[in-house]
């Protein structure tokens, strides 16, 4: 049963497993969905669903399902008028009623429903026939009825597709631009970097060395391993240049993370306006007093450094490709921006582009395939959750600087 | 079957209740996750309330590890008898002792056991309990015993998100995220904590602090135990509601960081200084 949900839900990126399929048919079979959509909905996601990231896809699959599956029919404006501010409870005899409703069949109610709306004129309360308040018919609400259908009144519970169809969870997708709270998430991501990798095994182990001696009836065995630190020396590059203002937020959010973390070995930033020639900056101002010469850094800085360039890669072509392209006035460049992007890219093991820009765009008539020429020769990530992440992965990935992403 | 309903002193959403009783249902381990102070770990002793069960705590901290919640061998302690001329230094069992999972294992009544914060552990720590949350047994070679549950306890799983959990892990789980409560469920969850209150304090509270949980680039955002603190502060302090708004008294209360202090600040500060 509901199979097709099962590719559905893997179709819209969700990665459920067959594990996760059988317990929820197997929750179904216990019958803890109560035959109601709107159970089914909340049990499918506990079951299928397991980070709020997530709950958006899954939102977006279950509609694309239940879509068809009609729920009520908008009520009439003159019907809802006759409901509003319910009667008080007429008095009634519980044991007449439940003799007189409790033994409908749900189809009855249904067809009987069905006649009022067609019969019914005006508004009726605490009645035994109409839809109404207060009274013993099965329909209406603030009544007293075994069972029935309650028409109007406040719902106490949103129906499935209606909380589906809200989607509160866009935010949390992972392919959307980063925010502030999402942006710190994301961040730890960058503890993947963290591993004791490097280094000699110098650090002595305790509680392994009691377990060996005692091992070895009271024999003193020392054991040694490595320390526990972040080996990674990283190298950002920002770009600070007035494409960029729209992301500024997201760029500051960027840098206090990075710097806060306190994770890496080594952290050096600089800063670039649209690209790099000559000299990066040491302030986002990029003013003549704070620059510092490329040819020292690439010198300086060595090769196992990883460089992240933040920058939406967007100007003009000359700007990239020819000599003197720079874009400011007083700077002449004698070799043009894209050979100081490949020169860089040459010199370090593993260097990312992250563009703030909506993948999209990138290659919009604006961007001029500045875009499309930067990251061909740096691997370009959106900044996004999911991009971060990947080029954090690829950042610490084993593979050489020669195989470039595909794609 | 036994439903969890919530408890004098939890108010727990429909969404949550459901999750709860669905992973009690399906046997599972439930994992919450949630923004800080949304209650993740007072669920765990609410359902231990309402359903009347033994709550078994294992708090997980950076350098805690799998082995550490089935058992312990203490060979020091063996060690240390046998120089000494201990008594029964050949019983090993003598030194076994079973860790939290284990205890929650060996009770005969159906217990409760809450892993608290369990992305605090390493990463590979939720792989190392796979076969011990799936099987609710474990096997300690040095007495060459298993400890099997007698009665599978029902466990509560809480996390941060500080750390990704491992996939394997997640699909074993039923999850539920709590979502910050809104200003209704808010005002519910206050009125479980306060017995009496002043309706207009705490609509004016209320009112204020969603403000400043909307503020831009704060950097941890106020939850329900921070506006319980403060509206604890200002109900001793005597403040009039009129005056929460505009001067926000006991903005420490809320905000933790001085960062955020700037932030809250630097908002308010327009409004004072009109006509500068």
């Amino acid at each position: 049963m509901f199979t097709p949900l099962f590719y559905l839900l893997r179709g819209h990126g969700l990665d459920v497993s067959l594990g996760e399929w059988m317990s929820l048919l197997d929750a179904m079979d216990k019958g803890l969905h109560q035959s109601s959509l709107t159970e089914f909905y909340y049990l499918a996601r506990a079951v299928l669903v397991k980070t709020e990231a997530d709950f958006d896809k899954f939102d977006g699959a279950f509609l694309e399902y239940f879509k068809d599956v009609k729920t009520f029919d908008a009520l009439p404006q003159a019907l809802l008028d006759w409901l509003a501010n319910p009667h008080k409870q007429a008095a009634y005899d519980k044991n007449e009623v439940d003799k007189r409703i409790g033994g409908l069949t749900p189809e009855q109610i249904k067809q009987m429903l069905q006649e009022r709306f067609q019969e019914q004129r005006e508004r009726h309360d605490g009645g035994r026939y109409w839809v109404g308040t207060g009274g013993t018919s099965a329909f209406g609400h603030s009544g007293y009825a075994p069972q029935g259908i309650r028409v109007g009144g406040e719902s106490r519970r949103h129906s499935a597709l209606q909380v589906a169809a809200a989607r509160n969870f866009r935010d949390f997708r992972e392919d959307h631009v980063l925010d502030s709270r999402q942006f710190q998430l994301a961040f730890r991501r960058l503890r993947q970097f963290s591993a004791d990798v490097e280094g000699p095994k110098e650090e002595l182990q305790l509680d392994e060395t009691i377990q060996k001696t005692c091992d070895n009836a009271g024999n003193l065995e020392l054991v040694f391993g490595r320390p526990r630190r972040n080996a990674v020396k990283v190298m950002l590059l920002f770009d600070s240049g007035g494409s960029m203002w729209p992301y500024t937020e997201l760029c500051t959010l960027l840098f206090q993370t990075a710097v806060k973390s306190g994770n890496f070995k080594d952290l050096k930033i600089y800063y670039f306006h649209n690209c790099w020639y000559d000299d990066l900056y040491t302030q986002p101002s990029c003013d003549h007093c704070d620059a510092i010469p490329t040819e020292w850094v690439l010198h300086n800085i060595k090769s196992d450094y990883k460089v992240i360039v933040v920058g939406d890669a967007s100007m003009a072509p000359y700007e990239l490709l020819y000599k003197g392209g720079c874009s400011d006035y007083y700077v002449y460049n004698e070799q043009p921006g894209l050979d100081w992007i490949r020169r860089t890219a040459a010199r370090y093991e593993k260097m990312v582009w992250l563009n703030p820009m909506q993948q999209g765009q990138w290659f919009s008539p604006y961007g001029d395939n500045t875009v499309k020429i930067v990251s061909g020769e740096v691997p370009m990530y959106p900044l996004t959750i999911q991009g971060l992440e990947q080029s954090m992965k690829y950042l610490v990935s084993a593979r050489s600087r020669k195989e470039k992403r595909t794609g | 079957m036994e439903q969890f309903q919530g408890s004098s002193q939890y108010v727990v959403s429909e969404e949550l209740m459901r999750s709860v009783n669905i992973a009690i249902a399906l046997r599972k381990p439930l994992l919450i996750k949630g923004e800080p102070g949304t209650g993740k770990t007072m669920l765990a002793e609410a359902i231990s309330q309402s359903l009347g069960k033994e709550l078994i705590i294992w708090n997980i901290k950076s350098t805690t590890k799998a082995q550490d919640g089935l058992y312990v061998y203490d060979t020091v302690q063996r060690l240390y008898d046998s120089q000494f001329g201990g008594a029964g230094v050949n019983d090993i069992e003598k030194y076994i002792k079973l860790g939290k999972l284990g205890e929650a294992f060996s009770r005969e009544k159906q217990a409760i056991l809450l892993i608290d914060e369990i992305d605090k552990a390493d990463l590979e720590f939720p792989n190392d309990l796979l076969w011990e949350l799936d099987k609710m047994e474990f096997y300690i070679p040095e007495t060459k015993k298993t400890v099997r549950a007698l009665e599978r306890p029902i466990v509560i799983i809480t996390s941060n998100a500080e750390k990704e959990l491992p996939d394997a892990f997640l699909r074993r789980c039923i999850f539920h995220y709590i979502e910050f409560p809104d200003a209704q469920m808010m005002e519910k969850i206050i009125r479980v904590h306060f017995d009496h209150l002043d309706d207009a304090l705490l609509e004016q509270c209320l009112k204020t602090f969603y403000e400043i949980r909307a503020l831009r680039g704060l950097q941890k955002k106020p939850s329900t135990s921070e506006v319980i603190d403060w509206i604890q502060a200002l109900q001793i302090g005597g403040i009039a509601p009129e005056k929460i708004e505009r001067e926000i008294p006991f903005a420490g209360v809320l905000l933790k960081k001085n960062e955020d202090l700037d932030t809250l600040r630097q908002k308010e500060s327009p409004r004072r200084t009109r006509g500068w």
